[in-house]
């Protein structure tokens, strides 16, 4: 007997942006991923590697090793990043947090500025994680990075305001950060939008938990907001963002060098970044921000593969 | 499935004859579709109408019991696409595969392999599920020897892959009684391959070259009054294999009945680390079994962990019972740390606590399972649950000293606790790696 194609007929699709003055562009399908046969998948998932603007303080030694020479050095860092093809380059402005370094909007903002100009890929800057000084350093730096048209996060409910009015001004995207419940999501991206910045300016991090740490709790909220996305909520129809590494690397399976039961840790460690991103893939997400370069050489090699057709 | 009263009861022979136990025929019909009752009660149906109602009645997703004895499992029975929806119900089974051109040595060292792929993770034992055995020399005799040698050193069920029926004949003489899968019969072998499978009521795959060649040859199998099986559409590459996953999940929810059945996937690639994501992705996209090469812990493990982590309730987080957990034979002066009863987080630090060879006292407040953080900002990990619980369960009674630890995440919550349970409170490092240094540079001076 014939089979009878079962095609969704999705009647809406994700948001289409284009970062940088390269205008790299990430979203606007209109079907579950790699689903082929019964929709349009235009842009491929996009990679980030991450650079810290001062050492990091928890990189086990297999992650340091790829970024040796260029790990005080952040601009280095960046150019070490493209040439291990990244997409784009995520930098975190660590020095800014109080137990860091503290340092000022200002300096944060030259790193940034620096970075931005020496590299030719898009730029994603992230803040240093507390919301109250995201909220005072990342306006200073989308100002220095005018024109850059860079994806700036995370604003959170607490801090959206400040840095959603300097984005808007000076052309940037922003990521809006909320935890894991797809209404809180919902809700950050309008009020953001209201604050005037449109929504196909937001990509949204829905708080990810690495293999083994609750991702099954970002996979489910992410099959959700994209099934919304398609049905027609624009509020949800933004592109993803996962910070993969951040949590990956956090994980005992990646991190730990000798656990003779657990196998030798070099494949398993970057296994364990690249499982989560191929998970998350398969979920909905758009922009993963990764910390190996073999572990995005690896997501790569995948997403080469499930891009192919699949038209029956 | 869901058929109603009314539905069942147009099929029935209307005798109102009592002898199922029930008043009349509609009776009994309101019966059958609430579940109460089953059809061999009455002896009365026809042929014809048994086979409509069964197949009415049948699962969208049939379920296939794979092996015998102590590791045998089940696949299939799914009900969604989505596990937001529901729960997925059947964890994909893992097979590691050998073949019959390597020598009896390697087959054992592998199988040695396969054995020790036990993992210990939130409190359960997770392990792979199957040996596949592949005819790659084409010897039937071969293949029977390596079938043998396989199945004498392992208990886990086999998956016998040939498409050759003669050969396939001489492994089931070997292994037939442990009901291995047999895989598999395709358009032209299935006679042959559907009489050996229905000798020994062995699960049999049925393989197509696409999505019609498969629903056909279901179809042909089912004539021949088999319907213990797993379905392969033949796809091989990434995107096929997700786009023909998907496909056979949503036809057998629509109850196209030929696709209505559990499926395997092949992640077999020279590369294994290709292999462990593929196979990862199977895992999460619908297979019932998956099929790959390698034998190593570090390509296994994370397939292993994302299946556990899919397969999981999302209603219901795993959680531990919030009691008095002893970690290596503690004593009065041994430390007592705090956790919630996710399993995650309360393995985390009993597992770190271990690993530091440090004796300890664990206590989880109960927090319905959900972590450290989740439950500080939910507010069900608290100075007042903290206390509550350090109380009900008369830990500090036990110690001959005052401290409790509690994870470095919630330092915030010193301060008042000190206050409500009078013990001095120890802030801990936030990941429970650092348990280690902490207790030497904390603990122990
Ligand atoms: C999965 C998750 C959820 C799941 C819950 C899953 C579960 N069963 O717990 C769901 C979706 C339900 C959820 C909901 C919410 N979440 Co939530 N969630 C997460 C997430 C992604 C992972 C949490 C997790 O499972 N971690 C793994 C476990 C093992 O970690 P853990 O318990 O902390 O244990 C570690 C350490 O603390 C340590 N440890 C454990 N015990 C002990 C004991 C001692 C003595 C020591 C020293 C150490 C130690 O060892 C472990 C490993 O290092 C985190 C963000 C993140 N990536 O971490 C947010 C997070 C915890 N959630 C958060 C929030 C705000 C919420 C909500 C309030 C949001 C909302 N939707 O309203 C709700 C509250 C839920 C409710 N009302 O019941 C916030 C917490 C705020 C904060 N800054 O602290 C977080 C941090 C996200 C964020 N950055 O904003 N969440
Ligand atoms: S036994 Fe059969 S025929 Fe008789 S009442 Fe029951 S259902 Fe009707």
């Amino acid at each position: 007997m014939a089979v009878t194609i079962a095609k969704e007929r999705w009647t809406s699709k994700v948001a289409e942006e284009a970062y940088g003055p390269q205008g790299l562009k990430v979203g606007g399908e209109t079907t579950l991923p790699f689903l082929h046969f019964e929709g349009e998948i235009p842009n491929r998932a996009v990679t980030a590697l991450e650079v810290f603007d001062t050492e990091p303080k928890d990189y086990p030694d297999i992650l340091k090793e790829p970024f040796a020479d260029v790990i005080n050095d952040p601009v280095a860092w960046a150019k070490k990043v493209v040439e291990y093809g990244a997409d784009m380059v995520a930098l975190r402005l660590m020095s800014a947090h109080p137990d860091w370094n503290n340092a000022s909007a200002q300096d944060v903002a030259k790193t940034a500025k620096a970075v931005a100009d020496a590299i030719d890929v898009p730029l994603i800057v992230i803040g240093c994680g507390v919301e109250e000084k995201d909220g005072e350093i990342l306006p200073v730096v989308a100002e220095a990075l005018e024109g850059k048209k860079a994806l700036i996060g995370c604003v959170t409910a607490n801090n959206y305001k400040s840095i959603t009015a300097a984005a808007n001004g000076y052309g940037h995207y922003v990521i809006a950060s909320s935890p894991l419940d797809i209404n809180l999501c919902k809700q950050l991206n309008i009020l953001i939008n209201e604050m005037g910045l449109p929504l196909d300016r937001i990509a949204f991090d829905p708080l990810v938990g690495a293999l083994g740490y609750g991702i099954e709790y970002a996979y489910s909220i992410m099959e959700r907001a994209r099934m919304g996305a398609l049905t027609g909520d624009k509020t949800l129809a933004t592109p993803i963002v996962a910070f993969i590494g951040q949590e990956a690397w956090k994980a005992k399976e990646a991190k730990d060098a000798d656990v003779p039961e657990w196998g030798p840790q070099a494949d398993r460690a970057i296994l364990w970044e690249a499982t989560t991103a191929t998970t998350f893939a398969i979920a909905g997400a758009n922009i993963f921000i990764m910390r190996h370069p073999e572990s995005v050489k690896r997501f790569n090699a995948f997403v080469d593969e499930a891009m192919k057709s699949n038209a029956y | 499935m869901g058929l109603t009263g009314l539905e069942i009861f147009k099929q029935l022979p209307k005798k109102n004859c009592k002898e199922c136990g029930q008043p009349t025929c509609l009776a009994f019909a309101m019966q059958l579709a609430a579940g109460k009752a089953s059809l061999d009660a009455c002896p009365y149906v026809s042929d014809a109408a048994r086979e409509a109602l069964d197949s009415a009645s049948a699962p969208p997703v049939a379920l296939v019991k794979i092996g015998a004895g102590e590791k045998a499992f089940e696949i299939g029975n799914e009900t969604v696409m989505f596990r937001h929806d529901k729960r997925f119900e059947h964890p994909t089974g893992i097979a590691i595969q050998v073949n019959d051109n390597m020598s009896a040595d390697e087959v054992k060292a592998k199988v040695d392999k396969i054995n020790k792929l036990v993992f210990d993770r939130v409190g359960q034992v997770h392990e792979v599920n199957m040996v596949a055995v592949a005819n790659d020399s084409g010897d039937a005799a071969k293949f029977a020897d390596t079938v043998k040698l396989v199945q004498d050193n392992t208990a886990y069920p086999l998956l016998l892959i040939s498409g050759d029926a003669a050969a396939m004949e001489k492994a089931l003489d070997v292994a037939g009684a442990n009901k291995p899968v047999v895989y598999a019969a395709d358009a032209g072998n299935y006679e042959a391959m559907t009489a050996l499978a229905k000798k020994y009521e062995a699960p049999l795959v049925v393989k197509g070259s696409d999505l019609n060649s498969l629903a056909e040859t279901v179809e042909k199998v089912v004539a021949l009054g088999y319907k213990n099986l797993i379905l392969d559409s033949g796809a091989r590459e990434l995107s096929k294999v997700i786009a023909d996953q998907t496909q056979i999940r949503r036809q057998a929810l629509k109850l196209f009945r030929p696709l209505g059945y559990p499926t395997i996937a092949f992640a077999n690639n020279d590369d294994p680390i290709m292999e462990s994501l593929y196979a990862s992705t199977y895992v999460a996209k619908y297979a019932g079994i998956v099929v790959v090469n390698s034998a190593e812990p570090e390509h296994i493990l994370p397939v292993i962990t994302l299946r556990l982590n899919i397969y999981t309730d999302p209603q219901k987080p795993i959680a531990v019972e919030s009691k008095v957990y002893e970690i290596l034979n503690p004593g009065p002066d041994s430390p007592v740390l705090v956790t919630t009863n996710f399993s995650l987080s309360y393995f985390c630090i009993a597992g770190d606590t271990e690993a530091a060879r440090v004796p300890a006292y664990i206590i989880p407040v109960d927090t319905d399972g959900i972590s450290v953080l989740t439950a500080w900002a939910a507010g069900k990990f608290s100075p007042e649950s903290i206390a509550d619980t350090l109380k009900k369960l008369g830990i500090m009674e036990k110690v001959n000293h005052n401290k409790i630890i509690i994870p470095g995440g919630v330092a915030v919550l010193s301060g008042q606790t000190a206050e409500l349970t009078g013990c001095q409170v120890l802030v801990g490092p936030r990941e429970s790696a650092g348990i280690n240094s902490f207790f030497k540079q904390q603990w122990n001076q």
